[in-house]
């Protein structure tokens, strides 16, 4: 073999800083965690919070029922956030927090925790993702306005680049945008597009002040500005699409912010790959899509990440265990360690597919960000781009449901064996103690009771009083820091915060999808199709065809059209379900009123009541549908609506039949993903309750069939 | 008796026609809480359901009732898209929280204890069914009893309102101070509405020019009160509505005779809310006025709505051929003018249902 043909590098590359995103119950027990993974070679942190914290109530609040410690640590004032880091040096580590609504919280607890641990704020690495945007269309962890959200994000970013000058204030992030279903073009303009928001609305900050925030302040701002973004299973395309971003970022910066230092000019990404992808039925191909879709952002050296976090095989099982996570960890490993991936240069340059692949990815992504921007820029824009996520993610899922788009292990080759993975009495994944639920609520009542309370009045009073005025200098930073350290609780800040700046509801981005014609035969998004067991898109427009004449019988039977309610109880803010059965369910004919996330029970009960619904289909995925279902069927009860309930989501299998008995008529899971038939079931239960037999359809089966054994977690 | 779908839910359950009366009762004694059984009957075409509709109706007619529904109806109408929904969320806060402002005396006037809102979606039915997306914006963050949102599908006639929605107006008019009816269009659709509001609001956007042109064109009648939305945008806003008022004061005052000319108020629904208080000032003032000298005006108003209502009921029902029979369309009218005032549009109906050639006269309420 000759040596002079590839160019190698004089050394290897360091690899990317190695993450997982970890944290569950209280801060001691996700400390203990925290280390163990330090401890396995991890080289930062990456901090999951539970939803009452990202949302900001405290564990005390109705709206945290059933959500304390799930999906992450549960954290209320700088006691926690002390606990959480105790023993990590916070003046070395690098600490990646995913918290968006409470950002400025969260950080003023950690640089408060940092200070008692004699670390100054200029010291702190890390990231407080911070961009709400992303929220109000995909992530749903929201508390207020989009107006004085923007002032919130505007403030942390132009504190920090004073005075905690090494942190990214905000992760501008396009990886849940993907995971709402956009396209890879709608991926780059909707990320592209929120930071031209964010950095229009520093700059106008900055303008605000004397001294205009001083001389290079806005390159400053830029430099510290990194992404978040996905990468899919099209690898290819995929790293591309980084390549992409990176240029728009230059340009961005160089044409619209003035700035010229290369250094600040560079895109900066973190990623966390695709986990919209991974599938309930054979769980272990998940690890081959995880490995490939690391490739998309380690493969090419002029556009690698620098920070990755892998999800685990059961990512759509539920929660993953440490052992999980531990795999996740050693495919980053063996990817830095063991390949050969970080030896050579740019292994992409002059390549004519990958500079075709980006040119054409740079010209959809211009026209679509011109489109956001006639919509007056992103802010304004959340509705059409809401609205245009649903829809790309309503075409991926019928491609799947219709075969045009192959996922292996579940519309082809669906035949298993049995698997040992699942096979535990845990059915394979982590599940967090519901007693500890009560013992948070205790913990942050004592911590109330135990503090000074004039100085929490006083700092609370005081951030009223900055956040009152929409002018005010100050920048917002600076009382919230001061309420950390007189310790006031999560739930505090954000409800003094509600209190001036109002409540909101983001949109639904459901009423604008277009209606289901015949299925399209659009192109095969991943390769031909091959002869296999997927039902073809002639058939399933047929099946829809069918569908829609039995719900027009069941409207004549009736009186009127049936009527569904999808509701989304609790602080879940995974949309992505509910949107898809609301819009199949009105394209089979029936009326839908979808509300969208973040309902309480007696909210659901009331709509249920009011709007006369015929069924009632509950999606849930944050794994707290033990606690409230159950709630929701009595709320039901008590007003006195005795439709039927369906249940969708992240349902473990042993907890169907506790559901069945609060009196749930059916439940269903992401293998149940030819919504066609979900629907015709659903429908099957509403032509049950008017008792004449089923409704004719020549489809004998009265009673739905959505809960089978899996062999995989039996 | 016959056995069908209970009106108060989904589920199988006997009833009986008599059921209907009950719910009217109800309605009749100011129970609100007989709103979604209302709506679940008047909506309804099964034949029971019709049956218990006509029982339900012949319980609020200003007949049975006495005296004029008490309620303020409200119709709130133009484009997609020009801020309807999220006016009526500011609204019903405001009218909540502090009623119309002040009294026919002068005080400071009470919370409006109840309202009902019916939002008509405008979405298309090409797969037969609608998402229904207002109820979105116009929710309250904790259910109030006091106040019913129901959202129904446009009719099969663009834009127009759906089967049973204006009955349901009139009908919860009898129990609800306030009873809103949200529909979209301009130019076409507020003639709907106006067929059954005792006040029309017709909302623009700012730089709404269709509105302006339909308005001075005559395509579209002059509301009571014009509102532009979105004043936190700015100039644009402030234009539009010297605009309509300049064009308004050119065009002169409202379609009643007796009425005061229209007002123009800006608002912004976004929180915080700017302007809902003039709103709600303005539509005080009207109800008022509608209310001024023992009801005069509003009982000629109602009169009025009722007997286009039978008209429009009767025409959906039997078409044109229907009218011809009767001797057409002005023929009707004049036999409409002519029913005792204080029938309502059930009865109305169900006189004309009976003067039809070789139809069964079931339905008649003698
Ligand atoms: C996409 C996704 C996201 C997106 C959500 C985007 C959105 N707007 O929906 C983003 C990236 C924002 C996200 C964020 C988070 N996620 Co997430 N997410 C997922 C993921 C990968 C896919 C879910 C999905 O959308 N699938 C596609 C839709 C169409 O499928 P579906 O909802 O399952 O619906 C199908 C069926 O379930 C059923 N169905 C569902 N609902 C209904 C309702 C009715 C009436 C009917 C009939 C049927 C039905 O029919 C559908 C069609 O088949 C899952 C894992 C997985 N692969 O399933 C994790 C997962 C749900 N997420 C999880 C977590 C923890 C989070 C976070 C809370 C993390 C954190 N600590 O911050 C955040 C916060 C989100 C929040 N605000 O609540 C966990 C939940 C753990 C648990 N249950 O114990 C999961 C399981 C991943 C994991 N293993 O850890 N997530
Ligand atoms: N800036 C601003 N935006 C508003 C205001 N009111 C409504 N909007 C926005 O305008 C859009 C449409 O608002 P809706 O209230 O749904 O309008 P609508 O007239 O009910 O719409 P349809 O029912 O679809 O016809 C939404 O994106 C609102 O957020 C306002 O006062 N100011
Ligand atoms: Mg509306």
């Amino acid at each position: 073999m000759s040596s002079d043909g590839a160019p190698r590098l004089p050394a290897r590359d360091r690899p990317w800083v190695m993450r997982t995103y970890a944290g569950h119950t209280t801060a001691k027990a996700s400390n203990e965690l925290y280390r163990r993974n330090l401890a396995k070679g991890q080289t930062g942190l990456s901090v999951a919070f539970d939803l009452p914290t990202q949302t900001g109530y405290d564990p005390d609040h109705e709206l945290s029922r059933g959500e304390v410690g799930k999906v992450g640590v549960s954290i209320s004032h700088r006691g926690d956030m002390a606990a959480l880091m105790a023993d990590i040096p916070l003046g070395e580590m690098n600490t990646s927090m995913t918290i968006n609504a409470t950002a400025a919280w969260l950080l003023a607890l950690y640089i408060v925790t940092a200070e008692s641990q004699g670390v100054n704020q200029d010291q702190l690495q890390g990231t407080t993702q911070n961009d709400i945007i992303k929220e109000f269309l995909a992530r749903g962890t929201y508390a207020f306005p989009p107006g004085p959200s923007m002032r919130l994000t505007a403030d942390t970013i132009a504190y920090t680049v004073e005075h905690v000058p090494k942190w990214n204030p905000i992760n501008i992030c396009s990886y849940h945008l993907q995971e709402a279903g956009a396209t890879p073009v709608q991926e780059i303009a909707y990320s592209m597009s929120n930071a031209i928001a964010v950095l229009d609305a520093v700059r106008d900050r900055l303008a605000s002040l004397p001294d205009g925030g001083g001389e290079s302040a806005m390159g400053q701002v830029f430099g510290r500005v990194s992404f978040f973004v996905n990468a899919g299973l099209r690898f290819i395309e995929e790293h591309a699409k980084l390549r992409a971003m990176g240029i728009l970022w230059e340009e961005l910066g160089r044409e619209r912010y003035g700035v010229t230092d290369e250094r600040l000019l560079r895109f900066r990404y973190g990623v966390q790959v695709n986990s919209l992808g991974l599938t309930e039925v054979q769980p272990e191909n998940n690890v081959q899509r995880i490995v490939l879709e690391a490739l998309a952002v380690t493969l090419g050296r002029n556009a690698r990440a620098r920070a990755i976090q892998l999800p685990a095989w059961n990512e759509a099982l539920g929660l993953p265990r440490p052992w999980d996570q531990q795999w996740s960890l050693r495919i980053q490993q063996v990817l830095a360690y063991e390949t050969d991936v970080l030896d050579y240069p740019d292994i992409f340059e002059g390549s004519k597919v990958m500079d075709g692949l980006v040119a054409q990815l740079l010209d959809g992504a211009r026209a679509e960000m011109a489109v956001v921007s006639e919509h007056g820029g992103a802010v304004a824009a959340v509705p059409y781009m809401k609205s245009g996520l649903v829809e790309s993610n309503r075409e991926r899922l019928r491609r799947i449901e219709s075969g045009t788009q192959i996922v292996v292990g579940q519309n082809h080759f669906a035949e298993t064996e049995a698997s040992p993975l699942t096979a535990d009495a845990d059915g394979g994944i982590l599940v967090v103690d519901p007693e500890l639920e009560a013992q948070q609520i205790e913990a942050v009542q004592a911590w109330r009771a135990d503090r000074d309370e004039a100085a929490v009045k006083q700092a609370l009073g005081q951030l009223a009083r900055v956040a009152a005025d929409e002018n005010s200098q100050e920048n917002l930073m600076v009382p919230t820091i001061a309420a950390a350290r007189a310790g006031a609780t999560t739930g505090e800040w954000a409800a003094t915060l509600r209190d001036v700046f109002g409540s909101y509801r983001g949109p639904t981005g459901v009423s604008d999808a277009a209606a289901t014609g015949p299925a399209a035969a659009g192109p095969t998004a991943n390769g031909e199709v091959i002869p296999g067991d997927g039902a073809s898109a002639d058939a399933l427009a047929a099946e829809l065809e069918q569908l829609r004449e039995q719900v027009a019988s069941l409207t004549e039977r009736l009186g009127r059209r049936p009527k569904m309610l999808v509701g989304k109880p609790g602080l879940d803010g995974h949309s992505n379900g509910a949107e898809q059965i609301a819009v199949a369910a009105r394209d089979c004919g029936l009326d839908v009123v979808y509300e969208g996330i973040r309902l309480t029970p007696s909210q659901i009960a009331a709509t249920a009541l009011q709007e006369g619904v015929h069924v009632i289909g509950l999606s849930i995925l944050s794994g707290s549908h033990r606690e409230l279902i159950p709630l929701v069927m009595d709320a039901l009860r008590d007003v006195g609506v005795s439709a039927p309930v369906v249940v969708g989501g992240i349902i473990p299998e042993r907890d169907v039949e506790l559901l069945k008995r609060a009196g749930v008529a059916a439940v269903y899971t992401p293998k149940d993903f030819d919504i066609t038939r979900v629907m015709r079931e659903v429908v099957g239960l509403v032509a049950d309750t008017i008792g004449d037999g089923p409704v004719a359809n020549g489809n004998g089966h009265a009673h739905p069939s959505a809960v089978t054994t899996s062999p995989l977690s039996a | 008796m016959s056995v069908t779908t209970s009106p108060s839910s989904g589920r199988s359950r006997p009833t009986r026609a008599t059921d209907g009366a009950e719910v009217g009762r109800r309605l009749r004694e100011g129970d609100v809480s007989a709103a979604p059984a209302t709506l679940n009957i008047l909506e309804s075409r099964a034949t029971g359901d019709r049956d218990r509709a006509v029982a339900l109706l012949h319980e609020v007619s200003p007949q049975a009732l006495g005296h004029e529904p008490r309620g303020h109806i409200i119709g709130v109408t133009g484009p997609p898209g020009a801020g309807k929904s999220t006016l009526l969320a500011a609204l019903v806060r405001q009218l909540r929280d502090n009623g119309y402002g002040v009294d026919l005396a002068g005080n400071a006037s009470q919370p409006t204890r109840s309202q009902a809102v019916i939002a008509v979606d405008p979405s298309s039915r090409r797969s037969g069914g609608a998402l229904l997306g207002d109820r979105v914006r116009i929710q309250l963050e904790q259910p109030d009893p006091n106040v019913f949102i129901r959202s129904s599908a446009a009719g099969d006639r663009h834009g127009g309102l759906a089967r049973g929605t204006r009955t349901a107006a009139e009908a919860l008019a009898a129990a609800f101070e306030v009873v809103i009816l949200e529909t979209v269009g301009v130019g076409q659709g507020e003639t709907e509405v106006a067929d059954v509001a005792d006040t029309v609001v017709v909302v623009v956007q700012p730089g709404g020019g269709d509105v302006l042109q339909f308005l001075k064109s005559g395509i579209m009648e002059i509301p009571d009160i014009l509102v532009v939305t979105k004043a936190d945008i700015g100039p644009l806003a402030t234009r539009t509505a010297r605009e309509l008022r300049a064009a308004l004061r050119v065009l002169g005052a409202g379609h009643d005779s007796h009425d005061a000319p229209p007002s123009v108020v800006a608002v912004s629904s976004l929180q915080p809310p700017a302007g809902v208080d003039d709103l709600v000032a303005a539509l005080g003032a009207r109800w008022q006025a509608l209310n001024a000298d023992g009801g005069r005006a509003l009982k000629a108003r109602r009169l009025q709505t009722r007997r286009a209502g039978a008209l429009t009921d009767f025409t959906v029902e039997h078409g044109e051929h229907g009218l011809r029979a009767l001797g057409g369309r002005r023929e009707v009218e004049r036999f409409l003018a002519a029913q005792a005032p204080e029938l309502g549009v059930a009865e109305l109906v169900a006189k004309l249902d009976a003067r039809m050639p070789g139809e069964r006269s079931d339905n008649v309420l003698q």
